[in-house]
Order: structure tokens, then sequence, then C-alpha cells
């Protein structure tokens, strides 16, 4: 497993925003959480990166590791993490971007930066076309381009995206669902958030359903995609217009 | 005032300047990665220049003890905060790590001492001892307070001032020290005599200048301490540590005050309170370029010496106040500017 945690809560203050999740993710595995707003899946994710602290033990990479892990030693073991307003460095270059990006593999003696630039930059050439450009002046779905390209600098075995669908056309939305499809081929599991749970489900093989705090349900892809309640409430007629248009 | 005069005090007002410079940018650098208002910039400045005259005339700097003093109090309080944190291994192996570099140039210092080395490698001694305290004071004093609030911070960083004032007193004694210039050359453009202490001035300003600019622009650890400053959560998450940001940041901002310190001890004789003098000059510069911009910042600290040269030769009692009143017209000049765009909440 890449990443397993059981009874897993955190709170704000008094607040408990996220109660006793238990989630499991293998090798390979593109994994997605879907659920409303509010519900504590950002929450759960930043948690998971050590930026909260979180009751409940959680193994990373086949690993129970106490005490728990500092962000910088997650990113150092390969764990990734895209947070929904992507956290880009505004002002400087699309390549200083990219670069940061592999700057803890490079602190530990990497010294691949050139050809992983080229890998980045073969998967979204739109980037390498902008490459002096300050990352502040990208449109929406190159940002997320920049923030995908960013993280796979690092090599993460494990990625977590938190909506990277969110507020970019469609078009651009099927181009990042297919890239995130693709990763796995690369040797990146993931992770995913998205209330985009059709296009979500789609490229998953696993999936969690959380409300308030919770997991309500979990299963096979399959199993989500023809459970009745998540067609009404999240495949349903209404949601499904919402993710098209 | 005839133009020799003039010249003669554009010429100190000039290599004030590129000091104030030099303080102002350290000043920056640390306030941009850190939010840190660094007050006691000016004491590197003072405790290079003891530092540097101990050795000089073959005596053991008090810096040893102080360093020596820092790293037990760094050490001490990793492992106290490793014991309630329960993790003891993991803060001893980080306490030791931080202890090494400190613990191995205090050394070299102490066994160098008694000798009489060239007053080059003097330099490099006292300069590198003050570099290693600065992240030993950022690890003991602000780390456990990143989550503050910048007026917190500026509270901290007034006590620590007094507090190195009084240990500069207790480390360094209250005589003053002045040291033979590095080169004891003199050039002269037209008739105008120009110490080869105040081209080495100029001449470390630019290069350390320069550095910097290359250091921030061009290397992969300069644009990792720029993008913790711009965006710490975005930093954090290539694996850019605040800490490791701040303790580089302190690393600098200290060398930066070594090297001034090193150099105006041969121009003016150096106390162990001097510095806060000199670093609340450059603290005036950085607010002229409103805590931000560099180029303005030297801007202000070129006026700040040229303000200061000039007044001391028209009303000599009334420099200092001359010079901290120019801050007063820039404040409101800056707030002037300012009305109407919303206050960053930092
Ligand atoms: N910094 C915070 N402080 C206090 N409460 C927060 C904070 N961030 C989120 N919350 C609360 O925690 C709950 C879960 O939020 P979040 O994880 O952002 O949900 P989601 O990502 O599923 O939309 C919400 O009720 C939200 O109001
Ligand atoms: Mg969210």
């Amino acid at each position: 497993m890449l990443l397993e945690c059981s009874d897993l809560s955190v709170s704000y203050g008094k607040i408990a925003a996220v109660r006793g999740v238990s989630l499991q993710i293998a090798e390979g595995q593109i994994v997605t959480i879907v659920g409303p707003n509010g519900a504590g899946k950002s929450t759960l994710l930043s948690a998971l990166m050590g930026l909260l602290p979180c009751s409940g033990p959680v193994a990373y990479f086949g690993r129970a590791r106490k005490p728990a892990p500092s962000t910088e030693a997650l990113v150092r073991l390969g764990l990734g993490l895209i947070p929904e307003n992507r956290e880009l460095f505004a002002p400087m270059s699309i390549d200083d971007n990219l670069r940061l990006g592999a700057f803890d593999r490079w602190r530990a003696g990497a010294r691949d930066m050139e050809a992983s630039l080229a890998e980045v930059f073969a998967l979204f050439p739109r980037l390498e076309e902008r490459r002096a450009q300050p990352a502040g002046t990208l449109s929406g779905g190159e940002r997320q381009m920049l923030a995908i390209g960013r993280a796979l600098m690092g090599r993460p075995k494990l990625l977590m995206l938190d909506e990277p669908s969110l507020g970019l056309a469609p078009l651009i939305v099927r181009d990042i669902f297919e890239i995130i499809k693709s990763l796995r081929a690369r040797g990146v599991s993931v992770l995913l958030i998205e209330q985009n749970a059709r296009a979500a489900i789609n490229i998953s093989d696993y999936g969690y359903v959380m409300e308030a705090g919770e997991f309500v349900l979990q299963g096979s892809a399959a199993e989500l995609a023809n459970n009745a309640k998540v067609i009404e409430t999240y495949l349903g007629v209404s949601s499904a217009a919402k993710a098209e248009s | 005032m005839n133009s020799f005069v003039a010249s003669y005090l554009i010429q100190e007002g000039i290599t004030n300047g590129a000091i104030y410079c030099l303080l102002a940018v350290a000043i920056l650098l640390v306030f941009s990665v850190t939010r840190i208002i660094f007050i006691p910039q000016g004491e590197f400045v003072s405790y290079a220049a003891l530092t540097y005259a101990a050795l000089r005339e073959g005596k053991l700097p008090g810096t040893v003890g102080f360093t020596l003093a820092l790293v037990s109090v760094m050490v001490g309080a990793r492992l106290l905060r490793g014991i309630a944190e329960g993790n003891l291994r993991h803060s001893l192996l980080e306490a030791l790590k931080s202890a090494l570099l400190p613990l191995l140039v205090a050394v070299v210092v102490f066994a160098s001492a008694p000798y009489v080395l060239p007053a080059a490698v003097d330099a490099l001694l006292a300069i590198a001892l003050v570099t290693a305290n600065g992240p030993l004071i950022y690890a003991i004093v602000y780390q456990p307070l990143a989550k503050s609030s910048t007026l917190v911070l500026l509270i901290v960083s007034m006590a620590l001032h007094l507090v190195l004032v009084e240990f500069g007193l207790f480390f360094f004694g209250p005589g003053g020290a002045r040291t033979e210039p590095l080169l004891d050359l003199s050039f002269s453009i037209g008739s105008l005599p120009v110490p080869a202490q105040s081209l080495a001035i100029y001449l470390a300003a630019a290069v350390l200048i320069l550095g910097l600019f290359l250091f921030s622009e061009r290397t992969l650890y300069g644009k990792a301490l720029r993008a913790a400053a711009i965006n710490p959560l975005g930093a954090r998450l290539m694996g850019v540590s605040s800490t490791m940001a701040g303790s580089v940041a302190f690393a600098a901002s200290a060398f930066i005050g070594a090297v001034c310190g090193v150099l105006v001890s041969s121009v003016t004789t150096i106390y162990y309170d001097t510095g806060f003098v000199l670093g609340l000059k450059g603290f005036v510069a950085a607010v002229i370029g409103g805590f931000v911009s560099y180029p303005l910042a030297a801007l202000g600290a070129l006026a700040v010496g040229l303000m200061e040269s000039f007044s001391a030769f028209y009303a000599s009692q009334y420099k200092e106040t001359i010079v901290f009143t120019l801050i007063i017209p820039v404040l409101l000049w800056r707030s002037m500017r300012r009305r109407g765009t919303p206050e960053e909440d930092h």
C-alpha cells in the first residue's frame, strides 16, 4: 500500500472537519474522493500531506511512521500534493516554477533537471512555448498544467490532486483528466478529489464518497457508477449537465 | 564650502552609504523570507569588528564564548522540545547537525587566535564565526515563533537587540577597537584622496549585491529562497521548508553584517554598541525602499550616507537627528501613496 490510514480525524480547534476516515491506496491505482463542498476533502489531503495535525496513524509507502512525518519529509518520500488553488510562484517564470518542483530531488543529489524538464514539456508543449513567462500571467488551464508539471518534476510515487478541474473550461477539463489518467503509465499513483464526479469515476479504480467529514460510501469505480445514490446525487442529470457546461 | 570639501563629504557619504546599503539589503532579505523585522542587524557589525580586532591583536575574541553559549542553548532547547514531542532521537540528530558547523568554526578560531596570521585570514575567520551565529540566533529565538505576527516578531527583535548589546558588553568589554586597513594604500581622483579602504567598501558592496542578485536569480537555492518568500505553502510542497529558508536568510544577513564590520573597523572605532546606529541607518534605507524594493533601498542608503556627511559638516551635533528625521517625510509620502489600497494582512 502506498498510503493507508484508519480512523483518521482532523479538527480545526473544536470543530471536527474529518471524522474517523479509513483510506487505502495501492500502487498503480487512481483513487477518487467525491463529495459536496465543505465535506472535508481538502482538509483530509492537508492532513495526509502533514500540513495539519491529525489523530490516527498514517502508513506511507508501506511503513507506519511515528512521529507523523513533516511535509518536507513526505515530499522526500515521494508524496506530492497539488492544492485547490495551485500555490504557484506567481512572479517567477514557468521555467523556474518547474525547476523548483525538482528542488528536493536536486538537493538530494539528482542531476536530471534537463531531462525532467523535457518530459514535462513533452506532456505540456504549451508550457515550453511560454517558459520565460511569469506564472501569474497564465490562464486557468495553463496554471493547472504548470501545477501538474511542477509536481511531476518531483517524480512523486503518489500524487494528490485537489479539484484539478475547478474553474476550467470543459475542453481543458477533458485534457486534464486524460493527463491524470496517463500518470499511471508513468508510475504515478493518484488520489483525486473532484466535484466533477462522472469524469473522476470514469478514470478511477476505486472511489469514496465523503459527506460531512465521513466516508459514507466506497467501492470500485464500476460499483459507484452503478450505485443508485451516487447516480442520483453525483451523476444525475443535473450534475451531469453541470459537468458538461 | 569649497569644492574640495564638498567632494570629500561626498566621498565619505558614499562610503557610509555603501555600508548602509549592505545592511539595508540584509534587513530586506530577512524580512522578505521570514517577515521578521530584524533590528539587531547592526549587532553582527559590532561583533565582527570586535572579533576581527581581537584576532589582529592575537587575543581570543569573545565571540567564541558567545557561539558556544548559543550552541548549548540551541541544543538544549531542541532536546527539551524533542522530549516534549516524544521524538528525542530525531531532535538530537537535528540539533547536532545544526551545531556541527558553528562548533567547527569556533574551534578553528580558538586554535588560531594566539597566532599572528595575515589580516585577510583573520578577516575570514571573523566573518565565518559571526556568520555561523546567524542561523543559531534564528533557531533559538525565531524558529519557535514562526507562526507569530509581524508585530510579535518585531517586539522580539527589539528585545533581542537589547540582549545582544548586553552580551556584546559582556563578551567584548566596554573598550573600542580600531584596526589597520586591510589595504593601506591611498589613491587620488583629481585632488581628492580616496583611501583604499573606501574603495574596498565600494567593491565589497558591489560584489555582495551582485552576488546576492546572482544567487537569487541564477541558483536553485536562491530561487527556493525567493519561492519561500513569495509563497511559503507552495515552497513547502516542493520540500523547501520555511525553517531552512529562514536559516539561510539569517546566515546571509549575518554574513553581510560581518563583512561590513570588518570593513568599517578600519574607518571608525567600533564599540560593542556601535553597530546598532549603523544598523538603524540601514533600517531607514530599507524603510525608504518600502521594505520591498532593493534598488530604492540602495538609493535610500546613499541618501542617508550623503545626508549624514553633509549634516556632520554643517550641524555636527544634529547629524543623527537629521538622518533619522529623514524617515518622517518618507513615511508620509508612502502612507499617502498607500491610501485607498487595503492594508495587506500579514
Ligand atoms: N482553516 C480552517 N479553519 C476552520 N475551519 C475550516 C478551515 N478550513 C476548512 N474549514 C471547515 O472544515 C470543513 C471542511 O472544509 P474543506 O476540507 O475545505 O471541505 P471540501 O474540500 O470538501 O470542500 C468545512 O466545514 C470548512 O468550513
Ligand atoms: Mg476543497
